[in-house]
């Protein structure tokens, strides 16, 4: 293979890697941000200006508090449970189309790390191997309440993916392909799929809130009932890489959603601005632009969270099982038979 | 170093299997055989079958082994659930898996290694557009068998269904 591919690939990764970390680690500032935005507070403001240099305060904090092991004869396994749950957070990025391409030092560089033919299945893979962390981790805490939180996660996850994959399959449907940059390409100009597949879109909206565990479906640490969740028996930077793993896990859903139903890195006159103003500069604002449709889908899951309160554990159950998965259903029938009609 | 990757994931695969049967901890033995379907898929992705893997990791380790794992630790088990196996149990269980290693080992020594073929001929026998024509064409492909195997899985979910129903509603 070419040495320079591997080179280009590879710094390609590192970036992505640390935008990826910078974008969790913000979001936890945003996050108490938008809390005390919405509750008519000022938030966070001692450490930097204006509170910025609060995530490096909170991971400094984190590293420097005592690791607590539980009696557990489990310890390998405590420790692999947030190792596994952060690696998966991470590896989702390899697949998102970040922008088109870029012309740098007389050759093309294509702004994604790996281009596979299936990359949404791909992603879907990871989703499900991320319930593991969660699942080893509960278990091997050798506590009741970790257990059952556990169980709580890993049911959800379950129950709402099949909803999610459903609600994939009219938009697969419309695309003919599974590759994600080719979705991307598909929706250039104004052709975003949330015009075409609202209903898909909602459903696929609401699921990402359940696989991300986010409120109003964050059961698996429902304080009144489970004290902290799975990560009860956490302390250090252990717990910090289960919260962190939530928030790494919410950027690339948003960035998910962002290039499945918003159109990914394309805007309205690319084309135009390519043609005028160079391949470099029109792509740099479609990343720009991406970031803006990404950063949108953080404060979104923030407004969430910070507006509905969480569901009971049945009423999740009905509303994934009976309400969401017929809804996809139907979903794609009407999608077929439109295609059938129109298309042919 | 495609062999080198092929013999480490080999190692690795035998190696969880064997673990899956040997360790007494259930919970255990399930990690195992997750990390063994694992290094399977890594087998699919020597082949450069995408697909095959990627599937092959949803379907097992992000679904049946999640349920098989959920289970086992809800179940609890202890030694002294184990129930004593008898002889004839042992007998019939190493019989089945002779007969079982014995039509593996007979269909691989019949069969015919094609995928060099594909490599020299530069063929595209993984892509998803290939494999989908080959699935569901209905002259020339397996359109029918496909559909009898949701049948089948349709009827193994109604059963799971009936299954979980009150005992008094289904013995009349």
């Amino acid at each position: 293979m070419d040495s320079t591919i591997i080179i280009e690939k590879g710094i390609f990764i590192v970036i992505i890697f640390a935008i990826t970390m910078l974008m969790a680690m913000y979001s936890t500032l945003a996050e108490r941000k938008v809390a005390a935005w919405l509750q008519d507070r000022i938030g966070p403001n001692r450490a930097g200006k204006g509170g910025i240099l609060q995530p490096l305060a909170d991971g400094l904090k984190l590293f420097s508090k005592e690791e607590f092991l539980p009696d557990t004869p489990n310890k390998f396994l405590f420790v692999v449970g947030p190792a596994i749950s952060m690696s998966v957070a991470l590896m989702t990025s390899a697949v998102i189309p970040w922008g088109d391409k870029l012309h740098l030092f007389g050759r093309d560089i294509i702004l994604q790390a790996t281009d596979i033919d299936v990359s949404i299945l791909y992603i879907f893979g990871v989703l499900s191997v991320g319930v593991y962390g969660i699942m080893i981790g509960g278990w091997a805490s050798n506590n009741k309440f970790s257990l059952m939180s556990a169980m709580r996660a890993a049911s959800q996850m379950i129950s709402y993916e099949v909803a999610m994959g459903l609600s994939i399959i009219a938009l697969l449907m419309m695309e003919g392909t599974l590759s994600l940059r080719e979705i991307s390409a598909n929706q250039s100009g104004m052709h975003w799929n949330v015009f075409y597949q609202p209903i898909g879109f909602i459903i696929f909206l609401v699921c990402s809130f359940a696989e991300t565990n986010r409120t109003p479906f964050d059961l698996a640490e429902c304080e009144a009932e489970l004290i902290g969740g799975y990560h009860t028996e956490y302390s250090s930077m252990r717990m910090g890489f289960y919260l962190f793993a939530e928030y790494a896990s919410m950027f690339i859903s948003s960035t998910i959603l962002a290039v499945l139903y918003f159109g990914g890195y394309n805007y309205p006159g690319m084309e135009w601005a390519v043609e005028n103003w160079g391949v470099n500069p029109a792509n740099v604002i479609g990343i720009v632009v991406l970031f803006i449709k990404i950063c949108f889908f953080i404060f979104f899951f923030m407004w969430v969270r910070w507006t509905i309160p969480r569901f009971r554990y049945d009423q999740l159950m009905r509303l994934g099982w009976k309400i969401l998965i017929p809804l996809a259903i139907a979903n794609i029938v009407v999608t077929g038979v439109v295609i059938l009609l129109f298309d042919s | 170093m495609l062999t080198t990757v092929f013999y480490i994931l080999s190692a690795i695969t035998l190696a969880t299997a064997f673990l899956t049967i040997l360790t007494k901890n259930p919970i255990h033995s399930a990690i195992y055989l997750v990390i063994c379907f694992f290094s399977i898929a890594g087998h699919y992705l020597l082949f450069n079958a995408q697909f095959l893997a990627v599937v092959h990791i949803i379907v097992y380790s992000g679904a049946i082994m999640i349920l098989l794992l959920f289970t086992i630790m809800l179940m609890n088990l202890n030694k002294e659930d184990e129930r004593h196996k008898s002889g004839l149990t042992i007998i019939a269980a190493v019989a089945s898996f002779c007969l079982v290693a014995f039509v593996l080992l007979a269909a691989f020594l019949k069969s015919m290694p094609i995928i060099e073929e594909y490599y020299v001929s530069g063929e595209d026998y993984q892509s998803i557009k290939v494999l989908g024509q080959v699935l569901l064409d209905e002259k020339n492909g397996f359109m029918i068998p496909f559909e009898f195997a949701s049948v089948l899985l349709l009827v193994s979910m109604i059963g799971a269904v009936l299954l979980s129903k009150k005992e008094e509603k289904i013995s009349l």
